[in-house]
C-alpha cells in the first residue's frame, strides 16, 4: 500500500503484519488460479500497488491482478473475481466502502471462479450470526458473477483494440 | 533446522487412511483431542494442552496513553511466538509466513469480534487507558496451534484480574492487589476457532488436523464462533477451492464444537476459582502430580476391532500351511549336529547378477499372472531353516505372491529369486 492511499499517511508501509497477511491471502489465491504445472521451475511475480484505499483492498488487488495475468498471457483456470460485503442492519451490502468498513460491522471477502463457483479464499471479520451467514455469500457470489461479466467485457474489447492496431 | 521431508509412502498411507474415514489416533473425523486447560499462580496465566500441542498464554496490564482516534478506548495487544523447543522446525528467524498467519488470525479473531469491552479499560479519557497484552507461547507443536491459541488466550483472559482503580475529580488511585481485590475483565463473549483441513481437493474434511494430517492436508478452513452461534472469523487458507456448501456445513459443526469447548472453559474456571477461594493449592505446581512417572502418557487410543475375526480368517484361507519341517539334526561328526542345509552361497556370483535382474523382472510379471504354477513350483523348493527367530513370513498382498516366503535372516532378496528359477527351468 503506497502512503498516500489511506487518509493518515501511512508510516510503514511494507512489512507491517496486515500488509504481510494480504501478501499471503494473494499468494494463496493465485497459486490456486494459476495452471502453475505447465511452468516448473520457474516463479511468476504479481506486485500490487495500492495507490487509494477507499474499502474492499483485497478485492481491487485481485481484480486487478487477475486482468494482470490475463494480459501476460498465462494460463489461469478461470477469471478471479472478488467482491466484499457486509451486513449492516439485516441487509448485505455488497463493496464496502472505507467509511462502512470501519463502522465496525461484518466485512466478509470472498475470491471467486465464477463458472464453477469455487472460492479461492474466503476471509470474514467481525460477529455475525450463523444463519446470516448463507445470504451474505450468495451475495458476494452474486456481486463477483457481475463483475466476472464487467471483467470479461473488458478483456474482450482490449483484445479487439490490440488485434486491429496489430493488423494495420 | 530443516523440517524432515515426509516420505511418500507414509504420505499415500495417511490419504488412504483418511479416505476410509481412520485417523492415526483413532479418533472420528469429527472428534477433537483431549483439551486440558492448567491456570498458573498468578491471575492471567493459563496452559491449554489439545492432545500435545501446548500453548502458554499470559496476560499483563499496564498504564498507557491512549492512541489519538480513540480517545475513550484501551488498547489490546496480541503476540504469538513459535518457541524453539515446539519444534525443530522453528528457528529464530525463520518461520515468518506461519508467525504472521497465526498472529493475524487471533488479532482477527479477538480484537475485531469485540469480545472484550475496550470502553471499559479507559480510566481518564484521551490521557490513560489499561492497555492489555496478551502473549501467546507455543510450548509443543503437534499440529492446530490455532485452536490451543485461541482457547488458551480467550481462558486467559476470562482468568484475568486487573488492579482496580478510583477516580476522585481529577486524582487516579491504582490500587495495589492487596489494598482492594482485582477487578476481572468486561469480556462480552468467548470467540473459539475450530480448524477443520481438507483432502483431496475438499473431498474429506477433518476435523483438528494432527501435525502429520496438516503435512498432508490440501488446505485449511479456520472458523471462529462463540456459543451464540455469532460467527467471528472466518479464513481459508492453504489454495484450495471450496463451495458453499462446505463452508457451511463446516459452520455448522464449529457451532456443535464451539458449544462443548466452551463448557469445558466454564468448568475450568469455576474450578479455579473455587480452589482458590477454599485457599487449597492452585498453580501449575499443583497441577502437576508429584510422586508419579508421567514422562509419557499415552491415552489409551480406541481400535476398531470389527472384521478382525473376518479378516483374520480371510488371511489363513488364502495362505497355505508351513512346508515339512525335518525335525531331527544331521551328525556329520562327532560333536556337531546341522540342522537344515545350510544356504546358498550369495557372493561371488557378479557374473551372473545383470542377466539374473533382467529374469527377475519377467519372473515378477509372470508371478502376478501365474499364481497356480508358482505355488507348484514352491512345494519342490529346497526346505532351508535358519537359526533365526523369524518365522514363516506371511505376504498380506496375495495378488503378488500367493504363496509363502520364507525370510532367511542372512540370505538376499536376489538369492531367494535365484532359488525359485533353479527348480523352474
Amino acid at each position: 500500500m503506497a502512503t498516500f492511499s489511506t487518509a493518515e499517511r501511512k508510516r510503514r508501509p511494507h512489512g507491517d503484519r496486515k500488509s504481510s497477511e494480504m501478501t499471503l491471502h494473494l499468494k494463496q489465491t493465485f497459486e490456486a488460479a494459476i495452471l502453475t504445472q505447465l511452468y516448473p521451475r520457474s516463479q511468476i511475480d504479481i506486485y500490487v500497488q495500492i495507490l487509494q484505499a477507499d474499502g474492499g483492498n483485497y478485492s481491487s488487488c485481485v481484480n486487478a491482478a487477475t486482468l494482470a495475468v490475463v494480459d501476460a498471457g498465462i494460463p489461469l483456470r478461470d477469471y478471479v473475481c472478488a467482491c466484499s460485503a457486509g451486513f449492516v442492519e439485516d441487509t448485505p451490502l455488497v463493496d464496502l466502502s472505507h467509511v462502512e468498513e470501519s463502522s465496525g460491522g461484518t466485512q466478509l471477502s470472498l475470491a471467486l471462479l465464477p463458472k464453477a463457483e469455487h472460492l479461492a479464499l474466503v476471509e470474514m471479520d467481525a460477529r455475525l450470526h450463523q444463519d446470516h451467514l448463507e445470504g451474505l455469500m450468495d451475495a458476494a457470489t452474486r456481486a463477483c458473477k457481475d463483475l466476472h461479466a464487467v471483467l470479461d467485457r473488458v478483456v474482450r474489447e482490449h483484445l479487439q483494440e490490440v488485434s486491429t492496431q496489430l493488423g494495420e | 533446522m530443516r523440517e524432515t521431508p515426509l516420505s511418500n509412502c507414509e504420505r499415500q498411507f495417511l490419504v488412504q487412511a483418511i479416505a476410509e474415514k481412520k485417523r492415526l489416533d483413532g479418533r472420528q473425523t469429527y472428534d477433537y483431542r483431549n483439551i486440558k486447560i492448567t491456570f498458573g499462580t498468578d491471575y492471567g496465566c493459563c496452559i491449554v494442552d489439545l492432545g500435545k500441542t501446548r500453548v502458554l498464554a499470559q496476560i499483563s496490564c499496564e498504564l498507557v496513553a491512549p492512541k489519538m482516534n480513540r480517545p475513550t478506548e484501551g488498547i489490546l495487544f496480541f503476540n504469538l511466538e513459535l518457541s524453539q523447543m515446539a519444534s525443530p522446525a522453528f528457528e529464530p528467524g525463520r518461520q515468518s509466513e506461519l508467525v504472521v498467519k497465526l498472529n493475524r488470525l487471533v488479532e482477527r479473531c479477538l480484537r475485531n469480534s469485540k469480545c472484550i469491552d475496550t470502553e471499559s479499560l479507559c480510566v481518564v479519557s484521551g490521557e490513560k487507558v489499561w492497555q492489555i497484552r496478551v502473549d501467546l507461547h507455543l510450548l509443543n507443536h503437534d499440529g492446530n496451534i490455532m485452536d490451543a491459541a485461541s482457547i488458551a488466550a480467550i481462558t486467559a483472559l476470562c482468568h484475568f484480574r486487573r488492579p482496580d482503580v478510583s477516580i476522585q475529580g481529577e486524582d487516579v488511585t491504582v490500587y495495589t492487589p492487596e489494598e482492594r481485590d482485582p477487578v476481572p475483565l468486561s469480556i462480552h463473549h468467548m470467540p473459539i476457532c475450530v480448524s477443520f483441513s481438507f483432502f483431496q481437493q475438499g473431498t474429506y474434511l477433518l476435523v483438528d488436523p494432527s501435525e502429520r494430517e496438516e503435512r498432508v492436508m490440501d488446505g485449511l478452513l479456520v472458523i471462529a464462533m462463540n456459543k451464540h452461534r455469532e460467527i467471528c472469523t472466518i479464513q481459508s487458507s492453504g489454495g484450495i477451492m471450496l463451495l458453499k456448501d462446505q463452508v457451511l456445513r463446516c459452520s455448522k459443526i464449529a457451532s456443535v464444537k464451539v458449544t462443548e469447548i466452551s463448557e469445558l472453559i466454564q468448568k475450568a474456571l469455576e474450578n479455579d476459582k473455587k480452589v482458590r477461594k477454599e485457599g487449597g493449592k492452585f498453580g501449575f505446581a499443583e497441577s502437576m502430580p508429584n510422586q508419579r512417572i508421567t514422562a509419557y502418557k499415552m491415552e489409551v487410543a480406541p481400535v476398531d476391532t470389527d472384521d478382525i475375526g473376518k479378516k483374520a480368517e480371510d488371511l489363513i484361507s488364502n495362505t497355505e500351511p508351513p512346508s515339512e519341517i525335518i525335525p531331527s539334526p544331521v551328525v556329520r561328526a562327532p560333536g556337531t549336529g546341522q540342522i537344515g542345509e545350510g544356504l546358498q552361497n550369495s557372493w561371488g556370483l557378479d557374473e551372473n547378477e545383470d542377466g539374473e535382474e533382467a529374469e527377475d523382472q519377467t519372473m515378477e510379471e509372470e508371478l502376478q499372472t501365474m499364481d497356480v504354477k508358482v505355488k507348484s513350483v514352491n512345494k519342490e523348493d529346497p526346505i532351508v531353516l535358519s537359526d533365526s527367530e523369524e518365522e514363516d513370513v506371511v505376504v498380506l498382498e496375495p495378488k503378488i505372491m500367493k504363496k509363502e516366503v520364507k525370510v532367511q535372516a542372512s540370505s538376499t532378496a536376489a538369492s531367494k529369486k535365484k532359488k525359485k528359477k533353479k527348480p523352474a527351468h
